[in-house]
């Protein structure tokens, strides 16, 4: 047997060289598999600028038609529940707010919450830490929706939307750098309460932010809700119904997009809010269209929800009274840019010794937790955000899982894919809104 | 367990009486996650010259919780207790504890448990929330527990089955049949904590690259890191720290 029956060859004056073609493997193949060369396989991601992050997705396409879709996460795994393991109580608040991080104040009110339950002292939160984390959440959700909005937008060709709601996410951001200190990743809700309290000028910038945003929502609804384009994209995509959603856990507005009313803040409510006003906005179509519906109603509710916990947001204090586990010191931004209070410093260098010794042992060891465990189940923009927190009775968390709602609600993808077409993969993967910091964790 | 007082080996200072707050400790399925006295300065036992240097916490096992559990924990046992022949086989003991319920499964039975609870009209847990795994290392033979959160859409209640596994022997059902959104979960536990779900249709790692060795939230399992140095001082990585009992 000679090389030319695998590849034609011939002589050059830098010496012998082949040219290698397929061979005859289409003849062959094409016997048992006529279809064969109609059906590909694209991969589309991890980098991908319509997969929304580090998501690989894995489609078997018969011309446009996708046959069958596979989801990759893990790109984005940083091992958060490991690291809370050699992490004392207060300390897990910085890890977990960097998990789904357009939803950092759910991850935080969610870890919490759940230490509270462990610790017995759910109903000792004072009703100020309440409102203000009622506050931060819902304007949380709707700078998460925003994003939902300008992303989603910019995937189906609609750019212009992009720019406007990053534009309005900026305006909360800026009105939690006010509050926290951070634009993201605040660690502003601390187990017992949150960690300072809010400033009187956010709450002016927030009372200008409800004023602004119904004309800013009209806007977005001008642009989006009576656009063919849009319509087109949207209407009779990714059609997903209870039945599925249910089998395939997912939550949120993806569920009440299909017409079931959950919502665990009505259905199961934590932090005050069974004493809000407020509906749950449901769609019955169970489409892209309805989710976009949906999320636009939800920033309404929120708005709402803002502007009531305004309204009874009375003088107090922000954290347990409990000394051995509330820190001893408001915190302020010093000239290093450190948070410092030179009042407490001067009074624990100068004055008490005890106090020194507090300060001491409650931010190098911390408090201790009863051992058991607890699950806590909040609403967060993506759907039920768990947590399952177990103690062994020492000053670090021994287990805390998060059942994250990007991560059960991925699993949705190949049924909404598959039989659709390509272009409404992206739609509707998008109207998912998985954000895989919080998928994997 | 040893009494308190006849533990000096390890360089504590001999106590009378026995503390108050020894027996405070862990149930025993939740050993430290960290044992005493490791840690920066190199000190063997507790280092500690307070005269406490001898306390050892006593580990209570997990106890059943008498009846009345109150509130709908009662009819959530009765209903399973009436559609579910197996009952007394299966659940292993009924633990209520800051307002939640916990039914402790025997492994093998865990499928049919989850297709009573989803389809008995006195039950109704349509919804599978969660499930993971905590690894209770010492605890041998229910050394890995795998957790269910089971939430009832209809009648708004909630209830955690566990079920317990050896590391040697990591095997229960996979609920997938049941509630098919257990499939992912059911893959992160897997790769987290080695458990093997039978009839699983993919059983595969997740989170983890697929050639990776171990699973990581194992508690034998270290969290790696590298030591830091700042301003002159070295700062060793979070697990070779200074540890509280």
């Amino acid at each position: 047997m000679t090389a030319s029956n695998y590849a034609t060859e011939r002589e050059t004056t830098e010496g012998k060289v082949f040219t290698v073609t397929g061979g005859d493997w289409d003849e062959v193949v094409s016997g048992t598999d006529p279809i064969n060369d109609e059906r590909i396989v694209v991969n589309m991601g991890p980098q991908h600028p319509s997969t929304h992050g580090v998501l690989r997705l894995i489609l078997e396409l018969e011309g446009e038609t996708v046959r069958e879709a596979r989801s990759v996460v893990g790109y984005l795994h940083t091992g958060i529940e490991k690291n809370l393991e050699y992490r004392n109580w207060v300390q897990g608040s910085t890890f977990v707010t960097r998990m789904d991080y357009l939803a950092p104040l759910f991850n935080e009110t969610a870890y919490a919450l759940a230490v509270e339950k462990l610790l017995g002292i759910t109903d000792e939160v004072t009703e100020r830490a309440n409102t203000i984390r009622v506050l931060m959440m819902e304007l949380n959700r709707i700078s998460s929706h925003l994003v939902w909005l300008a992303t989603t937008g910019m995937e189906l060709g609609a750019i212009s939307i992009m720019l406007y709601g990053f534009r309005e996410r900026e305006y909360i951001l800026e009105i939690f750098e006010m509050i926290t200190g951070l634009r993201m990743n605040h660690a502003y809700v601390r187990p017992g309460g949150v960690a300072q309290d809010v400033p009187d000028e956010a709450i002016v910038k927030i009372r200008e932010f409800l004023t602004m945003m119904p004309k800013k929502l009209k806007e977005y609804e001008d642009l989006l809700s009576g656009q063919p384009i849009w319509t087109e994209r949207t209407q009779n995509v990714a059609v997903l119904d209870v039945t599925a959603c249910l089998a395939l856990g997912v939550t949120g507005p993806v569920l009440r997009s299909a017409g079931l009313a959950w919502d665990l803040r009505k259905t199961m409510p934590y932090c005050g809010y069974e004493t809000y006003e407020f509906d749950v906005p449901t769609h019955t179509d169970g489409d892209v269209w309805g989710r976009y519906l949906v999320r636009l109603a939800e920033i309404r509710e929120s708005l709402k929800l803002v502007e009531q916990a305004l309204d009874r947001l009375k003088p107090g204090p922000v954290m347990v009274a409990d000394k051995k586990i509330a820190w001893p010191a408001q915190l302020a931004i010093g000239v290093d840019g450190m948070g410092n209070s030179l009042e407490h410093v001067a009074k624990i260098m100068g004055q008490s010794m005890e106090s020194l010794i507090h300060h001491f042992k409650l931010v190098t060891e911390g408090f201790r937790v009863p051992p058991g465990q607890v699950y806590v189940g909040i609403e967060s923009p993506r759907g039920e955000l768990g947590v399952h927190a177990v103690s062994d009775g020492g000053t670090r968390p021994y287990r805390v899982h998060y059942r994250e709602p990007s991560f059960v609600n991925l699993q949705a993808l190949p049924a909404m894919a598959e039989g659709g077409l390509i272009a409404d993969v992206i739609a509707g993967g998008a109207s998912l809104d998985p954000v895989m910091g919080g998928c994997d964790r | 367990m040893s009494a308190p007082n006849d533990r000096n080996d390890n360089g504590g200072v001999p106590v009378p009486v026995t503390p108050a707050g020894a027996s405070s400790g862990a149930p025993a399925e939740h050993p430290p996650s960290s044992p005493a006295g490791r840690g920066m300065f190199g000190i063997h036992g507790t280092g500690d010259v307070s005269g406490f240097g001898g306390l050892v916490r006593q580990r209570k096992p997990v106890e059943e919780t008498p009846r009345p559990y109150g509130g709908y924990f009662d009819e959530v046992r009765d209903a399973l207790e009436e559609a579910y022949p197996a009952f007394g086989d299966a659940i292993e003991k009924v633990v209520v504890d800051r307002g939640e319920l916990t039914l402790h499964v025997r492994p093998e039975r865990i499928a049919e448990v989850c297709q009573v609870m989803r389809d008995d009209l006195a039950l109704r847990f349509e919804l599978c929330s969660s499930v993971s795994g905590v690894d209770y290392l010492g605890a041998d033979e229910r050394r890995l527990h795998v957790v269910y959160q089971l939430t009832s859409m209809t009648y708004r209640r909630r209830v955690r089955l566990e079920a317990a596994v050896s590391a040697e022997h990591p095997h229960l059902p996979s609920v997938t049949a049941v509630y098919p959104t257990a499939d992912w979960q059911e893959r992160e536990t897997y790769d987290m904590f080695g458990i093997v779900f039978d009839g699983h249709p993919n059983l595969t790692r997740i989170l983890m690259p697929d050639d990776w060795e171990g699973h990581p939230q194992r508690k034998d399992y270290p969290l790696g890191g590298v030591p830091v140095e700042y301003k002159g001082a070295e700062i060793p990585p979070p697990d070779r720290r200074r540890s509280y009992q």
